[in-house]
Order: C-alpha cells, then structure tokens, then sequence
C-alpha cells in the first residue's frame, strides 16, 4: 500500500524512480536518481555553461537544480553531505517504510570537520 | 612509495601529463610515449577508456609506464564497473606497485564507441574515493570486511572549475577531499582569471591545506581542434580569445601560436596561490611537452631516472 501511494505521489511530481533510499530531503527536493549516471553527491564535470546535460541535452542538469533550490530555501549546506553508496537491493521497495523504520538513518552523513589535513599529516607539505 | 606523493610534498612545481593506452595490444605504443614524457613529468595519467573508447585497460598500461620508468597514475572510472570490480582493480594495483590511482565518475558512454553500451555508475566518484580511502587506511572493503593487506597509492581525483553550478565547484572538491581525496587535476583551464577566484574559494574553504591542486593545460594546435573542444567535450570552458588569437594566425602558425598560448598559461598558474603545478593534456602531442614546459621555464625532473628503477623491477616481475 505504501509502496504504491509513495510511487503514485512522487514519480508524478519529482519523477522518482523508485530506488527506495529517497535523498530528496537533502538534495532541494531534487531527485538525483535522474541524473543518467545517478550521480548522488553533486554534479559531472560535463554540466555545458548554460547547465544542460552532458548526457541528455533536453535535460536540465538535476544538480543545477538542486543547488539552486537548496540555496534558495536555506539548506544550502545540505550540498556538501556525503551520501552514502545506494543499496541496490532496495529498488522498488518504499523509502517511506524504510525511513520509518530507520532503515535510511545513515544515507548521508556531514563531513568531519576534525580530520587533520591529510597532506599536512602525510606529506608535510606547506600550502605555497 | 610513491614519487608524485615526495614531489607534491617537496614545495617544487609539479608537472603531471596524460598517456593514452593505444586501441590495440601493442605494448610499444606506450613504451614509446613513456620515453618521450618521463625525464620532464613526475607521474603520468594513463587514461580509463578516456571518452568511453575502448583502449588497453589503465592497469595494463601503467604496469608498462612502470617498465619504461615512468610512474603511472591509473585512472578508474565508475563507468564500466561495480563495486566489486572497483575493489579488485584498486587491491590489484596496490598488489602490483601502481603508485597512484585517479578515481572519477567517467564519461557516459553515449559519447563513446559503444553508446549502446550499458552504463554501470554503481559508485559515483566521491563514493570511489571514500571506498578507496576506506581500503587503503583502515583495511577493511565496502561491506566492513577486513583485507589482509592495505594498498599503499595516493588517491588523487578530477574538478571542472568552470561547469555549473559554478559557485558548487569549489566546495564539490572540497567533498572529495573530505571523502579522501589528496590531489586534484582540474579540466582544461584557458580562463585564468576564473581560475582564479575557483582557487581563493578553496583557500577560504582551506582545501588547499589538505589537498594539492594541479591546473589542468594543454596546446590547442588546430582550429578542428579547438572547434572540438569548445563543442564536442562537454564542460570545456574555452575563451572567446582564444579563438580570436588562433584564427589571427596564418594556418601554418596556428600550432606555433596554441603552444604559445599554454606556456603563458602555465606562467600565469604559477603565480596563484595554493597551485601546486599542472597537469599537461597534449593528446597526441607528447613529443611537445618537454619544448612547452622548458618555455614555461619549469625544468625536467633530474631525479625521474633514479626514483624509477626499483619501481621497474616490479614491473617486470608482474
């Protein structure tokens, strides 16, 4: 039932896929799952000057999208949490249930702040 | 050890360049390029089916870099593997003595020799690099399970200054240091000034401080190909004076003038701060590379030969 109400709602308003591990909270309510290569911690490198697709021309770079909606609400520093690796074996489930039931709790997580710098650490080497 | 991780860590100007493995089993090919690159370049890329072409695979080619005394920087891309492959082919490299990786999301095939080619994009490129970190400095894969041995490579990753979302690009990068990532090669830069502000957006983020950024440069020796660039690879940002100064030219010194235009470029990158050298993009070109980076007044490597022989036995063992 929820797996239907959930696809029936959000394919039609933010074109959802179904993947079951919904990042829509942290991405402007952006659907990253229609980036065509299903990029989930920002944009490619291929995004052309006026933000169309690489891929899809058609298309508007889902990134570009997000980045604005984010900054425009205020969750513009939702952009820079590091979303975990999906779990495939949750396509078609419901993310709802799974959020629910804090099975998506640690989907994104923000980056550690008191990690020394690694170059620093590892290579002492003094910025110029 | 690897040499590009000393020489980021020596305050010197670092100079990376990129090999091409050929589209064919010949091993010469990158015997040949090696030669021409490796007294003038600290590391070299050996490019992952570079535009979704098929080539000699980059953990092949690097292991022939390694034979010809060049220090290789396998690229891998999240395009035609999953998690597993990904794994394997990073365990191998450490397995095999690869220095370096350079780890990217990778170009759709649809731009490529097979675009109906099924496109994996299992991992994206920040999660690549988390993975790799993960495996190299805690020794455990993806699921939590430990390896018996870690790998030992720097991890080095790829930025675009000049796509949209312009004002993300600086703090993308800086996602990718967080995830692990400890030098960047940046696309094609010609538009120095925005390169620029890129750079003093990550001072500020203090990305500098924990990562070694290496602008991205290279001739433009043709109007085909500067047409190419400007239309063909998407996310190339080439000024409008670029064309203006290579269409000035007599066709017989579009080439002279291309080359030209990237020794200033590198002169200028010199002078911002936080940038720790370039990397030089001259496909096909590599023969070119010594005249360019001479212009620039940066000198060849008198250590290259040296830092690579223990390197080369390795090679031929594997």
């Amino acid at each position: 039932l929820f797996t239907r109400a959930e696809k029936a709602t959000k394919e039609r308003v933010f074109g959802c896929r179904m993947c079951g591990q919904c990042a829509l909270p942290a991405t402007g309510y952006t659907c990253p799952m229609t980036c065509p290569k299903q990029l989930r911690n920002g944009p490619c490198g291929g995004v052309s000057a006026n933000g169309q697709c690489e891929v899809d021309p058609d298309l508007r770079c889902v990134w570009v999208t997000a980045f604005e909606r984010a900054e425009q609400s205020g969750h513009g520093a939702d952009m820079d949490l590091l979303h975990r690796p999906m779990d495939h074996g949750q396509w078609g489930s419901s993310s709802w249930v799974n959020y629910w039931q804090g099975r998506d709790d640690e989907l994104w997580v923000a980056p550690s702040k008191h990690k020394p710098p690694l170059l620093r650490r590892e290579l002492g080497l003094v910025p110029r | 050890m690897s040499g590009l991780r000393a020489a980021l860590g020596s305050g010197r100007f670092v100079v990376t360049a990129e090999l091409g493995p050929p589209r064919g089993a010949d091993p010469d090919a990158v015997l040949r390029k090696a030669a021409m690159l490796r007294d003038w370049v600290d590391a070299a890329n050996v490019t992952d089916n570079p535009g979704a072409h098929v080539r000699m695979s980059s953990l092949g080619g690097s292991l022939l870099a390694q034979r010809a005394g060049l220090e290789p920087v396998m690229q891998l891309t999240c395009r035609d593997r999953n998690r597993i492959a990904l794994q394997s082919d990073l365990i191998t490299a450490g397995a095999l003595g690869i220095p370096n990786v350079l780890l990217l999301t990778g170009d759709h095939p649809r731009f490529g020799d097979h675009p109906d080619a099924q496109p994996v994009f299992d991992l994206d490129s920040v999660q690549l690099i988390w993975l790799a970190r993960t495996l190299r400095d805690e020794g455990r894969l993806l699921n939590g399970r430990p390896i018996e041995a870690n790998p030992e490579w720097l991890i080095g990753a790829v930025e675009n200054p000049f796509a949209p979302p312009t004002e993300f690009r600086a703090r993308r990068l800086a996602k990718k240091v967080a995830a692990g990532a400890e030098f960047v090669q940046t696309q094609y830069v010609f538009d120095v000034e925005r390169f620029a502000r890129w750079m003093a957006q990550l001072r500020d983020l203090g990305v500098t401080q924990q990562c070694a950024v290496l602008a991205g440069v290279g001739p433009i020796r043709t109007l085909r190909m500067l047409e190419f660039l400007r239309t063909g690879v998407p996310g190339i940002h080439v000024p409008d004076w670029v064309g203006r100064r290579l269409r000035g030219m007599p066709s017989d010194r579009v080439a002279q003038e291309g080359v030209a235009i990237c020794v200033e470029t590198i002169e200028q990158l010199r002078e911002i701060a936080g940038v720790t050298g370039v990397h030089v993009m001259a496909f096909g070109f590599e023969r070119g590379v010594p005249e360019i980076l001479c212009r620039a007044g940066v000198r060849p490597r008198p250590s290259a030969r040296t830092a690579t022989t223990a390197r080369e036995d390795i090679g031929h063992a594997g």
